[in-house]
């Protein structure tokens, strides 16, 4: 059989090309960010580092994603075990529903929360009245970063759940289990891998996400500027150092996440080969 | 523990669109210890019975009485039943071992044995389907036969009243389909239980089953021993679900069927057009036609199978070639090849057409 680019020479041009490529788009900026970071010493960087705006943008961010990624994790769960164990009418609209935050371009997004929960805002009144503050302030950072990551868990576990059926649970049924140890001997531990990589994909999203945070953020220095805000602010003022800092630090995060699921995927494949 | 089922009916779907009605309303009573198969083609609503028993499915109406305890409205967890899947529904990242305890360790704490308890319980069941050597396995790392044979000490595990099995043998190639059904027969005989097994397979319900539940759309069309199911069958569904069936239609005058240059004698039959039924097994054949019988045929294939020879009969005459099983000894004595003119006599003939079934058979073997 012959396939193309079968010939060897054909062969090394094209993994040539792939290699170039990869590096020229992937590898170069990744490079970029942390030589200009580091582009005026180490000292520098950790003076960057430890700037108290840095830092509470920091918190912030960790705040958000540790909020968020619980929050995803449980509502994805249940959205998932319910759009694959029941059959109900409006099933095949609730999947759908699901992409919405996917589809959305995540600005729109902000800018819906802002229609609703902002000082005009539908809700406006009720919680200005009650003096509760969404908007401008981390709740409102929180909301919309769970309205843009909260398909990832969902969509990694419905084709697994789907093509798994619903037979061990009913078998596990069938031997007397309750609710709660059938979720926890028996669909939990089918689904973990998925689940693991949704988390993952939720949490890169949740610390990475700029659109929806800039419009309900309001950019306040040191209270609602999240990693992504606070590299884009210091590159406005012209902080180059500080800015690629920042940068730095979201690359060193997405490094770390791609690591960790390489990790998984290296333990899914030896599983799969030692049974 | 006997079962009871009475008036139970499903229909799926919502309202309006893609309503199918499952189950029409349907009584069946199964004796104390009794091996029940029930036997239909697919969409014949065999499982979803199995599985309303089971409670996994909720009947629309309806009520299930295991002996004299009411479990219409009883969850699944208490009813206290063993359920076999057919593609076996393991759990794939437990050992054989923790598969078949599962029952066990997840009983509430107040009513969990010790975890000795489970051990021995554990290994004697796995004893039973002869697989003590393998409990520390996957399931992947086992064949379709032995996952079965797991599955049915998992549901054993817990000494259910009721045990129900779901096309048990289906996935699994012929010769362990044998070797596990025969064991299977055993094991009920030895411990006793009561089971309800689906199978679409006739041969594995007339083997297995103390009687066999026929079904057809939703409907039982008859509950009988497999004996009785194969020689008295209540009517055309029945009698042709249960094996080939060759078919003759032709005018009768006089007691005699005449189809084109074919004609049998038929005593004791109304003038009309009739259509006619017969087994492989009840067509004879002959170098010469009788003087009841003529009816010419030709062999058009030859398949040696185990005990018998069966051929494929044509002729002008035939709508559908005709299947016919004979002897070996009649084979070699009428020397028959590919091609070969022969001459069929039907030892017996059946009709269904009427109110009442009826077997007629008219003819000596000459």
């Amino acid at each position: 059989m012959i396939r193309i680019g079968d010939a060897p020479r054909v062969r090394r041009l094209l993994i040539g090309a792939a290699l170039v490529l990869t590096a020229l788009f992937l590898l170069l900026p990744l490079v970029a960010i942390f030589a200009q970071a580091l582009m005026s010493g180490i000292d520098v960087y950790w003076q960057n580092l430890s700037d108290d705006y840095t830092l509470a943008a920091i918190g912030l961010t960790l705040l958000v994603a540790v909020i968020t990624v619980p929050v995803n994790l449980v509502f994805g769960v249940f959205l998932a075990w319910l759009v694959t164990r029941f059959d109900f009418p409006g099933r095949r609209l609730l999947q759908t529903l699901i992409d919405i935050p996917f589809a959305v371009s995540p600005v729109v997004a902000g800018l819906v929360y802002l229609l609703l929960y902002g000082r005009n805002g539908w809700l406006g009144g009720w919680l200005d009245a009650h003096d509760i503050q969404i908007m401008f302030a981390w709740p409102g950072i929180v909301l919309v970063t769970l309205f843009v990551t909260c398909p990832f868990v969902a969509r990694e576990l419905i084709p697994l759940m789907q093509a798994q059926g619903s037979r061990e649970e009913e078998a596990a049924v069938t031997l007397g289990a309750s609710g709660w140890t059938i979720f926890r001997r028996v669909t939990l531990p089918n689904i973990r891998h998925a689940l693991l990589y949704g988390v993952i994909l939720t949490n890169a999203r949740a610390v990475g996400e700029f659109g929806a945070v800039s419009v309900v953020a309001g950019a306040i220095r040191g209270e609602t500027n999240t990693l992504p805000l606070q590299v884009e602010q210091l590159y406005q003022d012209y902080n180059t150092v500080g800015a690629f800092t920042s940068a730095s630090l979201l690359a060193l995060l997405a490094l770390l996440t791609l690591a960790a699921k390489a990790a998984l995927e290296w333990r899914a494949a030896r599983r799969e080969t030692a049974t | 523990m006997s079962i009871r089922i009475s008036q139970i009916e499903k229909t799926y779907g919502y309202q309006g669109r893609g309503r199918t009605r499952a189950l029409e309303p349907i009584d069946l009573d199964i004796h104390d210890g009794e091996l029940i198969g029930l036997l239909g083609p697919s969409g014949s609503g065999k499982t979803t019975l199995l599985r309303i028993v089971a409670g996994l499915e909720q009947a629309d109406s309806g009520s299930i009485h295991f002996g004299d305890r009411d479990v219409t409205r009883v969850h699944v967890r208490d009813r206290r039943i063993g359920f076999v899947f057919q593609h076996y529904a393991l759990f794939r990242h437990m050992s054989v071992f923790d598969n078949v305890a599962f029952g066990l360790t997840a009983m509430p704490r107040s009513q969990r044995p010790s975890s000795g308890e489970i051990r021995s319980r554990v290994m004697q069941l796995l004893e039973m389907v002869r697989l003590q050597d393998f409990a520390e396995r996957f399931p992947a790392q086992l064949s379709g036969g032995q996952q079965q044979r797991v599955s049915l000490a998992r549901a054993l595990a817990l000494k259910p009243d009721v045990l129900l099995l779901d096309e048990p043998f289906g996935a699994l190639d012929a010769k362990v389909r044998q070797e596990l059904r025969r064991w299977l027969r055993h094991l009920h005989e030895e411990l006793h239980f009561t089971s309800l097994f689906v199978t679409h397979d006739q041969e594995e319900a007339l083997e297995l089953s103390d009687r066999v539940v026929v079904m057809s759309n939703g409907r039982i069309e008859q509950i009988a021993t497999p004996d009785t199911l194969y020689r008295q069958p209540a009517n055309r569904f029945v009698f042709e679900f249960l094996g080939d069936v060759n078919r003759i239609e032709g005018d009768i005058e006089k007691e005699v069927l005449t189809c084109g240059n074919a004609r049998v004698a038929v005593p004791g039959i109304e003038n009309g057009r009739q259509e006619l039924l017969l087994r492989p097994h009840e067509v004879c054949l002959d170098e010469q036609p009788s003087t009841r019988a003529h009816l010419p045929v030709s062999v058009t294939a030859v398949v040696p199978v185990g005990a018998e020879v069966r051929l494929e009969l044509e002729a002008d005459w035939l709508g559908e070639p005709w299947l016919a099983t004979i002897s070996h000894a009649d084979f070699e004595r009428l020397a028959i090849t590919r091609g070969k003119r022969l001459f069929a006599q039907p030892s017996r003939l059946h009709r269904f057409d009427t109110s009442r079934p009826q077997t007629l058979a008219p003819l000596s073997a000459s």
